[in-house]
C-alpha cells in the first residue's frame, strides 16, 4: 500500500494543474479570442456606457418602460451586516423567493401584485409570469403575453399609438428553436432600447 | 400538458439513446487501454504523467488496494480545496476582493465537492474568488468525476473477469478519464456554452448604468470552463448561487437542451460499456430500460404537476401554470424535465427553484434520490448503484424459483448480498436518522424558511440531497449554520464512501469467482420479465422505505393545498 502515495500525491498535483489552472485559462484564452462579446457578458453599450448585459434582466419602475418579473434578490443590509434587504435584479447575488405552494407570504404577494395589474390595464387576463418571481431573480425575459399586457401603459406614457409599441414588441419577441425547444420570449431590455430608439 | 411539451422530451430521450452506444464503444476502448482517435495527441501526455508519478501501467489493483488509493486521492483533494478557500484573500485571481471562507463552511463545500455532491451553502457570486472557482472546484468537478467512473469500471470488471484477483489500476481510470473523456468534450462544450452567451473571462464584475440611471453590479467570471464539467461530470455545484437558472450559467433554451443532455450522457453510455464489458449489449440495453421506465414516470408527474399550477394561483385566475421560480426561456416543459433530469443522476445543478415546486412536483426530485440515483445516475455512482439493485432483484428472483441466482456468468451468493444490502442501507440511516435530529433541534428548525408540511420537506430534502451526492435543494433553507454544515457534510461523506466500499467488496469478490455459462435453467436478463423485477424491488426497497416521510411532507401538503390551507 505504501507505494500508493507518490502516485498519489505526484498525480493529485499534475491533475490538479491541468484541470484547474490550465484548463480554465486555455479556455479563457480561446473564448476570449473566439466570442470576445460573450465571454465578456454579452454587454450593451449606450453612447459610450455600459448600460447592462443582454442576458440579465435589470429593473424598470418607469411607465415608459416594459417591465420585466418580479425579482427576489437580496442584498447586504447596510445597517446590519448579519441581515439581508430586498434588491431587486442585484447581479452580484442571484436567487428565487422559494416560496413554497402553500406559503401565505407568496399568497398575500400575488395577491397584492394582482390588484395593481387588474387597475393597470382591466381588460387582458393577467400573464402568470408578470406576478411571480423567476428563479435567478434576473430573470431577462418575460412571455409575448406579458408585453402586449403592458402595451396600454407604455402608449399612453410615451404618447404613442398603441399598434406602434405592439409592433415593436412583435419585432423583439423570439419564438422557440426550431419551433421546437423553450418557450416565446420578449428580452425586456432589448425592447425598450428599441423604444428609445424609435422615439429618437 | 401540449404537443411541443411532449416533442421536446421524446427528442431528449431519443438523443441520449443514440449516443450510448458510439459513447460506449469509445468508453470501453479507453478503459481498455486500447488506442483512440485521440490517442496520437494525448498518449505522449499519459505517459509523462505516469512518468513523474511513478505509475506502472503493467500493475493492477486488488479491490483494497484501489479503494485505499481512491480513499488517499480524496484526502488530497479535500485538503487543496480547504486550503485554497481559507486562503482565497490572499491568492491571486480574486478581482472582487473576496475574504476567507469561514472554517465550517469550507469543510462543509470541501466535503461537497469530493463526494461529487457539490451542495450549496456557498454563494457563489458572493463569495468565492476565481481562483477557488477554478482550483478548487473546476479540477474536484473532474477528479470527483472521474473517480466515480473508475469504480464503476472496477465493479464492470468484477463481472466481466474470471478467477482473477485484480480490478484494474485507480491510477491509470482516473487519469484516462480526465484525459481521454473528461477533457476533449469539455473543451468543446465550454466553447458551445460561451457562443451561448456564457462569460469566460478572469475581469473584474462589470459595473453598469441602467437604462433608468440606477447602479448594477454584473458578476461574470470564468463561467463555462466549470460549467462544461459540472454538467458532464454530474457535479452540479453552481458558479453563481442560482445554478443553472441564471442567465449567465444557461443563457438559452438550447444551452439549456445540452446541459441536460450532458447530464445523461455518460452515464447512460455506462450502461452500453457494461453490456460490452460482459459480452452481451442487450445486458447494457435492458438495465437502461429500467432507467427509462422510472424517468419516465417521473417526468410525466412533474410536468402534470407543474402545468397544473396550484390552489393559489387558480384562486386568483392566473392560468398558465406555476411559473413561481421558474425562469420565462425555460418555462414549464423545460423546467421540469430539467428538476427529473438532474435529481434522476446526481447533477444537483438547477434550472428553477425547487422549493416552490408544487407538492407533487418537488415529490418527484425527492423520490429521484431515495431510489439512490440509480436512473441514470451519477456519472459511474449511477450504475455501480444499479449494479448493486439488480444483485439484490437477481436474488429475490433466485429464492422464487429456488435456485442459485445468477448474473452474467456470475454466482451471486450471501456475500454480494449482504454487502449489497449494507450499501443501500446507508440512504435511510443517513436521510431519516438527520431528518429527525433536524426537526427537533431547535437550531436546525430556525433554518427552515416556509412553515408548515414544506418546511419539513426542506429539511427532509436537504439530507436527501446531501446522502445522495446531489446536491440540488429545496433552497429556502438556511444551510450556512454551523449545524447544517457539519450535518450535511457528514450525510454526503457517509453516502459517498459507506456505499463505495462495499460496492467495490462485490467487484473484488466476483473477479475472484469462476464464470459459468449460461445454460436453460438461467434466468435471462434481458427480456421484459427482468426488466420488471428490477423495477419492481426499486421502488420497493424505496416505497417502504421513505413513504412515511413523504407522507409528512410533499403528500399532506398536496391534500392542504386542495383543502384550501395555507402556512
Amino acid at each position: 500500500m505504501l507505494r500508493e502515495i507518490r502516485p498519489g500525491i505526484v498525480l493529485l498535483l499534475v491533475l490538479t494543474a491541468i484541470t484547474g489552472l490550465a484548463y480554465p485559462l486555455a479556455m479563457t484564452a480561446i473564448a476570449g479570442t473566439l466570442f470576445p462579446v460573450q465571454a465578456q457578458g454579452s454587454l450593451i453599450e449606450r453612447d459610450g456606457r455600459v448600460v447592462g448585459s443582454a442576458l440579465i434582466g435589470q429593473e424598470f419602475k418607469d411607465d415608459k418602460y416594459f417591465r420585466g418579473r418580479p425579482s427576489a434578490t437580496l442584498a447586504p443590509d447596510p445597517n446590519d451586516s448579519t441581515k439581508t434587504v430586498p434588491a431587486p435584479y442585484n447581479a452580484a447575488n442571484s436567487g428565487g423567493s422559494n416560496l413554497g405552494p402553500t406559503s401565505k407570504a407568496l399568497a398575500d404577494r400575488l395577491k397584492e401584485d394582482v390588484d395593481k395589474l387588474k387597475v393597470e390595464n382591466p381588460s387582458a387576463p393577467i400573464p402568470v409570469d408578470l406576478v411571480t418571481t423567476s428563479a435567478s431573480g434576473l430573470d431577462p425575459d418575460i412571455s409575448p403575453e406579458a408585453a402586449q399586457f403592458q402595451v396600454p401603459r407604455v402608449a399612453k406614457a410615451r404618447n404613442v399609438p398603441e399598434d406602434q409599441v405592439r409592433q415593436l414588441v412583435t419585432a423583439n419577441t423570439e419564438g422557440r428553436l426550431l419551433g421546437l425547444i423553450g418557450e416565446p420570449r420578449v428580452n425586456v431590455l432589448a425592447l425598450n432600447l428599441a423604444l428609445d430608439r424609435a422615439a429618437k | 400538458m401540449t404537443m411541443i411539451g411532449w416533442l421536446q422530451i421524446i427528442l431528449f430521450c431519443a438523443i441520449i439513446v443514440a449516443l450510448a452506444k458510439p459513447l460506449g464503444g469509445y468508453m470501453t476502448r479507453v478503459f481498455n487501454g486500447e488506442r483512440t482517435f485521440l490517442s496520437p495527441v494525448l498518449r505522449p501526455i499519459e505517459a509523462g504523467i505516469y512518468r513523474i508519478s511513478g505509475v506502472d501501467e503493467k500493475r493492477e489493483q486488488h479491490w483494497l488496494t484501489y479503494t485505499v488509493a481512491m480513499l488517499l486521492f480524496h484526502v488530497g483533494g479535500f485538503l487543496i480545496i480547504y486550503g485554497v478557500m481559507r486562503l482565497q484573500a490572499v491568492l491571486p485571481f480574486n478581482p472582487a476582493g473576496q475574504g476567507a471562507v469561514a472554517e465550517d463552511l469550507s469543510f462543509n463545500t470541501a466535503v461537497s465537492f469530493i463526494t461529487n455532491t457539490n451542495w450549496q451553502n456557498y454563494g457563489g457570486e458572493s463569495t468565492l474568488s476565481y481562483l477557488v472557482q477554478m482550483l478548487g472546484l473546476t479540477h474536484q468537478n473532474f477528479l470527483s468525476a472521474a473517480t466515480g467512473i473508475a469504480l464503476a469500471m472496477a465493479l464492470i470488471r468484477g463481472f466481466s473477469r474470471a478467477s482473477m484477483r485484480t480490478v484494474g489500476n485507480f491510477w491509470i481510470d482516473v487519469t484516462r478519464c480526465t484525459l481521454y473523456v473528461l477533457l476533449p468534450i469539455c473543451v468543446v462544450y465550454a466553447l458551445f456554452l460561451v457562443w451561448q452567451g456564457m462569460p469566460q473571462t478572469l475581469g473584474p464584475y462589470i459595473e453598469a448604468t441602467t437604462l433608468e440611471g440606477a447602479k448594477q453590479t454584473i458578476a461574470v467570471g470564468p463561467v463555462a470552463s466549470q460549467v462544461a464539467i459540472k454538467m458532464l461530470g454530474t457535479n452540479g455545484g453552481g458558479f453563481f448561487n442560482a445554478n443553472a437558472a441564471h442567465p449567465f450559467e444557461n443563457p438559452t433554451a438550447l444551452s439549456n437542451f445540452v446541459q441536460m443532455l450532458s447530464i445523461f450522457a455518460l452515464g447512460a453510455a455506462l450502461t452500453n460499456v457494461f453490456g460490452r464489458m460482459v459480452g452481451n449489449q442487450r445486458q447494457g440495453w435492458a438495465i437502461l430500460s429500467v432507467m427509462g421506465v422510472l424517468f419516465l414516470a417521473g417526468v410525466a408527474i412533474t410536468c402534470w404537476a407543474e402545468a397544473n399550477g396550484t390552489a393559489t394561483l387558480h384562486a386568483l385566475g392566473l392560468t398558465g401554470g406555476n411559473m413561481e421560480g421558474k425562469e420565462v426561456r425555460f418555462g414549464i416543459i423545460a423546467s421540469s424535465l430539467f428538476a427529473v433530469v438532474t435529481t434522476a443522476a446526481s447533477c444537483g445543478a438547477v434550472n428553477a427553484m425547487h422549493d416552490s415546486f408544487t407538492a407533487l412536483g418537488g415529490m418527484i426530485p425527492l423520490i429521484n434520490m431515495e431510489l439512490g440515483e440509480i436512473i441514470v445516475g451519477g456519472v459511474g455512482a449511477g450504475m455501480y448503484g444499479m449494479l448493486l439493485f439488480v444483485i439484490l432483484a437477481i436474488f429475490v428472483a433466485g429464492l422464487m424459483v429456488g435456485r442459485t441466482p445468477e448474473y452474467v456468468g456470475k454466482k451471486i451468493e450471501a456475500r454480494e448480498v449482504k454487502m449489497a444490502m449494507l450499501a443501500i442501507l446507508v440512504l435511510p440511516l443517513m436521510i431519516l436518522g438527520w431528518t429527525a435530529v433536524g426537526v427537533v433541534y431547535p437550531t436546525a428548525v430556525a433554518s427552515m424558511a416556509n412553515a408548515g408540511p414544506h418546511g419539513f420537506t426542506e429539511v427532509l430534502y436537504a439530507f436527501t440531497s446531501a446522502a445522495g451526492n446531489n446536491g440540488s435543494a429545496f433552497a429556502g433553507l438556511t444551510g450556512n449554520t454551523f449545524f447544517y454544515n457539519l450535518t450535511l457534510a457528514s450525510a454526503m461523506f457517509v453516502g459517498r464512501f459507506f456505499m463505495i466500499v462495499p460496492a467495490m467488496a462485490i467487484a473484488g469478490s466476483l473477479a475472484e469467482k469462476k464464470s459459468i455459462p449460461a445454460s436453460v435453467g438461467t434466468f435471462p436478463t434481458t427480456g421484459g420479465l427482468f426488466v420488471g423485477l428490477v423495477v419492481g424491488v426499486i421502488l420497493i426497497m424505496g416505497g417502504l422505505t421513505f413513504f412515511p416521510a413523504l407522507a409528512l411532507g410533499p403528500i399532506v401538503e398536496h391534500l392542504a393545498m386542495n383543502a384550501g390551507n395555507l402556512f
